[in-house]
């Protein structure tokens, strides 16, 4: 079944007297559990199409429907409780709070969604942290924690709400790459666990070896789909 | 929702350095405004409560003494009009005269105002005998005591105390209470220039029905303009340099606010400023601009009362350190009316970080490695 439902989407952005088109009828599904790799060079518009396709931006044309919701036409308010309730998202590097723990960093979700941290969401929290091998450090600061531990820890908010869809913004650029890997094949393994889709946005290929299905996208426009042969 | 965010509280638990700076500025703001403010107080309750206290509706002055005791004087035959008009049911002589006065067992003179009286005011006995008075307790830090019999100006007129009385300052010398007979004899021994005859008064106390501007109106219809009357709120800022510092004084807090303003303005600006790209990932993962704004507001709040806080001691030891001649007094209403003041600062100088964090973008979030 399809999670993400984007058809003939253009994003059109006003400089000045000119029209620049970020995103030119971009079409694309993804399913239950499908992991989709973006690839794309830096202005291609994959920024664009991940920000859309969780609700971060509107579509100037088509329509976006997510989890059977159909976020076009929402305003900025709807998109906000849109997103608290059906999107995760982890970032590159500014990401986590840091002034709080691992653990409230994912309590953080639970209290925008307007819970007060009671005994049930810590125990998803330290539930999620145990199995993302952060048992051992659900009191520690983001300071205090490795560039690996601290994107396992956003990974760890994005999965909180068991949202369908978790988008992931070139998750690795900041890390090395063995720990670079470790972290895509922890997010492989988490995202298939749950049969949770995920779109990570990448400019390095070698990331797509993680992903079932690579699409390119260069100047707005989605390109070839090459499925890759999911990692052993 | 949840509107009282644990994220602002557990900010300025974990990181409290962040907020020493504005913390200590803004708790020597407070001293300064409640010092401000306690130095007004002194000076009006010190040199308004002999009027304050008069159990009164209106004031009676001639008409062309400008409302001034000491250039004011009532002639019987203008009382008797007084007592005459419509709605009044008392009325009773004022005078006041400002001398030095030499108390037993003191070196230096203790500055005292004579007053005159015959309706007696808050605290005061209904009744005075001659060459008797009671004394204004601000004239205890004076030396004089209970049964002391002080000489008061340069004829050494002499008049024993036979109690206190608090809160009856005149411009800030301690009141003397005594009858309008003896309150003569002072005046005509020791200004002769200014000597007043016998049913002579300064001034008018007068009590009587229907509201006060009614009364007074009567009054001054009755005299045929040579009375003017005031109530007692316009007798007391008519008393000479009162308006002024009130008003002086009251541009130095209200100035003073205006920098509580700027600083917790600038202050909130700048720590929005540096968690513009918190903000972003926060919007991104569904905190509204209101819940974001909250906590902005909440932690101007806190900082403000914990501000508030160390400022009211430090200027309650201030207070406690200065010599008793230093017009200071702090007061509940005063400490209630700075809190509020610094609240209210606190509030508007936060909203100016509400733009900010509005046109913070969700979309920020993406695409940002920084």
């Amino acid at each position: 079944m399809t999670v993400l439902d984007m058809r003939d989407v253009r994003k059109v952005y006003r400089s000045g007297d000119a029209d620049i088109v970020a995103l030119d009828h971009a079409t694309l599904q993804v399913d239950h559990g499908e992991i989709v790799a973006l690839l794309g060079p830096s202005g291609s518009g994959k920024t664009t199409l991940l920000s859309i396709a969780g609700g971060l931006l509107t579509p100037t044309e088509g329509t976006v429907t997510v989890n059977g919701i159909d976020i076009t036409g929402h305003d900025a308010k709807e998109l906000t409780k849109f997103r608290r309730e059906n999107i995760g998202f982890v970032f590159q590097a500014v990401n986590l709070v840091p002034f709080l723990n691992a653990e409230e960093n994912l309590l953080v979700v639970d209290e925008l969604g307007g819970g007060k941290g009671g005994k049930t969401a810590k125990g998803r929290a330290r539930e999620l942290l145990d199995e993302l091998g952060l048992g051992a450090r659900t009191r520690n600061l983001p300071a205090q924690l490795s560039g690996g531990e601290r994107q396992r820890v956003a990974i760890g908010r994005a999965l909180f709400n068991n949202p369908k869809l978790v988008l992931f913004d070139e998750p690795t650029s900041a890390l090395d790459t063995k720990i670079g890997a470790q972290v895509m094949e922890l997010i492989r393994n988490e995202m298939k666990a749950r049969d949770t889709a995920a779109i990570i946005v990448t400019h390095d290929r070698r990331m797509t070896q993680y992903a079932d299905r690579t699409v390119e996208i260069v100047d707005g426009r989605l390109g070839a789909e090459a499925p890759v042969a999911p990692q052993a | 929702m949840n509107l009282l965010p644990k994220l602002p509280l557990r900010e300025l638990r974990r990181t409290p350095n962040r907020f020493v700076v504005a913390t200590v500025v803004l708790a020597f703001l407070s001293t300064l405004l409640l010092f401000l403010g306690g130095l007004l107080d002194g000076l009006y309750l010190g040199s308004t409560g002999a009027i304050r206290s008069q159990q009164a509706d209106v004031i009676v002055f001639s008409s062309s003494a400008r409302d001034s005791f000491l250039r004011s004087r009532i002639t019987p035959d203008i009382r008797a009009q007084v007592e005459g008009a419509q709605g009044v049911t008392e009325v009773g002589g004022l005078g006041f005269v400002l001398l030095g006065a030499q108390v037993p067992g003191q070196t230096e003179l203790a500055d005292v105002a004579v007053a005159g009286y015959e309706l007696a005011p808050k605290g005061v006995p209904a009744r005075a005998l001659d060459g008797q008075g009671v004394a204004d307790s601000r004239l205890q830090d004076q030396g004089v005591s209970k049964g002391d019999t002080i000489l008061v100006g340069p004829a050494a007129t002499p008049i024993t105390i036979t109690g206190f009385v608090d809160d009856t300052g005149y411009l800030l010398q301690g009141s003397v209470w005594v009858n309008l007979s003896t309150w003569r004899t002072v005046q005509n021994a020791n200004r002769p220039d200014s000597a007043v005859t016998d049913g002579v008064v300064q001034a008018l106390v007068v009590r009587g029905a229907g509201t006060h501007a009614a009364l007074a109106g009567a009054i001054d219809a009755a005299s045929s303009g040579a009375t003017k009357s005031l109530t007692l709120d316009e007798a007391v800022l008519a008393l000479p340099g009162v308006k002024q510092q009130r008003d002086t004084f009251n541009q130095i807090i209200y100035t003073t606010l205006a920098v509580v303003l700027a600083v917790v303005g600038l202050f909130f600006s700048l720590l929005t400023l540096e968690r513009i790209g918190l903000y972003g990932v926060l919007k991104a993962i569904g905190a509204t601009t209101k819940r974001l704004f909250i906590g902005v507001l909440l932690q101007a709040l806190i900082i403000a009362t914990i501000s508030f806080i160390i400022g009211s001691g430090l200027a309650m030891a201030a207070a406690a350190a200065l010599p008793a001649k230093v017009p200071l007094q702090l007061i509940p209403s005063r400490f209630i009316s700075t809190f509020i003041g610094l609240l209210v600062a606190a509030i508007l100088g936060s909203a100016i970080s509400l733009r900010r964090v509005t046109k913070v973008e969700p979309a920020s979030a993406i695409g940002s490695a920084s």
